[in-house]
């Protein structure tokens, strides 16, 4: 089934930064089940963006609507900011490319999973961490490690543990910003393995900046291409990559070492 | 534009297609590939594509399933009893389109890393909603038939060689029985007994009915498959 009406609609956003702009003239709209892959060279704008749309920027212009669960299209930034929070903290999820910017490194495992959902009302323990353990299995952690502290685990799980965290209150909108950055490359694989699977399984709509092409590829199914604070392309992810038409993207496109 | 409309006489029908590319990186040179391209493909019928090399039979191949953008012209077919022009339909449109009604065998299997091949192939039945029990089976049935050996089904199809990994690509595009099938020569790797399991399984889905369009450089392979040929010429 096509959907008729967009989860996410955006229109005329722009930010500046004491009068630097950092991006402008964004418009798109984010359909159910869509994963939009934001590409561009690092200063191009795109996490300026992923911050603006998340709600973690207010933008100097420009409007972000949201089809909440409850009242249909709402305004973001026209909501109180208990609103938005309750939205950042249950329909929505951010993955930071280091997750220790995402993650409670002072509580276990289980807690960091845990909390989120009982930021959502969830108060039965046996609840709780049964879900946990259910996450963990879901990101292909080893579930023994659930009482274990954060700090002693790999950067490649640190990663999961904050997928996990942020799916467990089965959000409809993830924003993810380079998840595979900071990673090894074997590590890396397994991870967009995961995430592919996630993302498809559990319909999940998302947008995901990364300066990798491949990821770009592998994960997403549209691209916007910035280049300048603006974006100059886009389309279908197979499209922009095969058949890209702006210069830049041209450049893009043809600036990768394929091994 | 996507409306329901009465069945068209062809399952593809193409009119006016031109594509030219403007390499901006080298002084905006234009190269123009495709223009005024008519084809139209009935159901059960095989065209090869046939000209020179560089006459624009991958090109056109890939405007057909949306992977190049068409400048001008339209390109219309069925999905699921509604038109679609893939010249112009949006992205998810697009994509919709692929899931259900439009396969692509391309020469080169492109995959994620680490999955293994028996779940490539089952993949795009997955992605329809069949369950993995019932895909896997058909995914199965089809490596067998392709004479991929047992122990490579669970390994992931990286390490395999150029043939076996043509016919991963080949069990793949058809797991799922697609209405419209685009093939980029797809036994170009392969020796002479699994060229034949690859011609079996193409006519035998020609015969119920897929429409086809192909790119087959080999003659024996065309002669085999083709039920005629799309002669086209540089522009």
């Amino acid at each position: 089934m096509i959907e008729a009406a967009p989860l996410l609609s955006v229109s005329g956003l722009g930010h500046d930064y004491d009068g630097i702009i950092a991006c402008r003239h964004i418009a798109f709209d984010l359909w159910p089940g869509e994963v939009l892959g934001v590409v561009g060279e690092s200063g191009s704008g795109k996490t300026t963006l992923l911050n603006a749309l998340s709600a973690r920027l207010i933008p100097t212009t420009g409007t972000v609507r949201y089809r909440t669960r409850e009242q249909g299209m709402v305004e973001v930034y026209r909501l109180s900011e208990a609103e938005r929070r309750m939205l950042m903290r249950t329909d929505w999820g951010f993955v930071h490319q280091n997750p220790r910017e995402g993650l409670r490194m002072s509580v276990s495992a289980g807690a960091n999973v845990g909390e989120r959902l009982m930021a959502v009302g969830a108060r039965h323990y046996g609840e709780i961490r049964a879900e946990a353990v259910r996450w963990l299995e879901q990101v292909e952690m080893d579930t023994g490690r659930i009482d274990d502290s954060p700090r002693t685990f790999s950067g490649g799980m640190l990663q999961r543990l904050q997928i996990a965290r942020n799916l467990v209150t089965k959000p409809r909108l993830v924003f993810m910003d380079e998840p595979t950055g900071g990673l090894d490359v074997s590590v890396q694989a397994r991870l967009l393995d995961l995430l592919r699977g996630l993302v498809g399984d559990l319909g999940l709509s998302a947008i995901i900046v990364t300066h990798d092409l491949a990821v770009a590829r592998m994960l997403s199914h549209r691209l916007l291409v910035m280049w300048r604070g603006e974006v100059v392309e886009t389309g279908l992810t197979d499209q922009v990559l095969d058949d890209p038409q702006h210069p830049y993207s041209q450049l893009l496109v043809s600036s990768v070492l394929t091994p | 534009m996507t409306g329901r409309q009465t069945m068209a006489e062809a399952t593809v029908t193409v009119r006016g297609l031109a594509k030219t590319f403007i390499l901006h990186l080298q002084g905006g040179i234009r190269l123009p590939v495709l223009q005024g391209v008519d084809l139209d493909v009935q159901a059960g019928e095989c065209v090869a594509l046939n000209g020179p090399s560089g006459v624009g039979k991958s090109t056109l191949l890939r405007c057909l399933y949306g992977n190049y953008r068409a400048d001008a012209g339209h390109i219309t077919l069925r999905d699921e009893g509604i038109v679609v022009d893939m010249a112009t339909a949006e992205p998810r449109h697009i994509l919709a389109v692929r899931r259900r009604s439009l396969g692509y065998v391309s020469q080169f299997l492109r995959v994620v890393p680490r999955v293994p091949a028996i779940d490539v192939v089952a993949e795009p039945l997955r992605a329809l909603g069949v369950s993995e029990e019932a895909a896997r089976e058909r995914a199965r049935a089809l490596l067998q038939r392709l004479h991929i050996p047992e122990r490579l089904w669970a390994l992931p199809p990286a390490t395999f060689s150029g043939g076996e990994q043509q016919r991963i690509n080949i069990a793949r595009g058809f797991a799922h029985s697609f209405p419209i099938m685009l093939l980029d020569e797809p036994t170009a790797a392969l020796d002479a007994d699994n060229q034949g399991a690859v011609i079996d399984l193409i006519r035998d889905a020609r015969e119920r009915g897929t429409a086809m369009v192909g790119i087959f450089h080999d003659p024996a392979v065309r002669q085999a498959l083709a039920t005629r040929l799309f002669d086209m010429k540089p522009p």
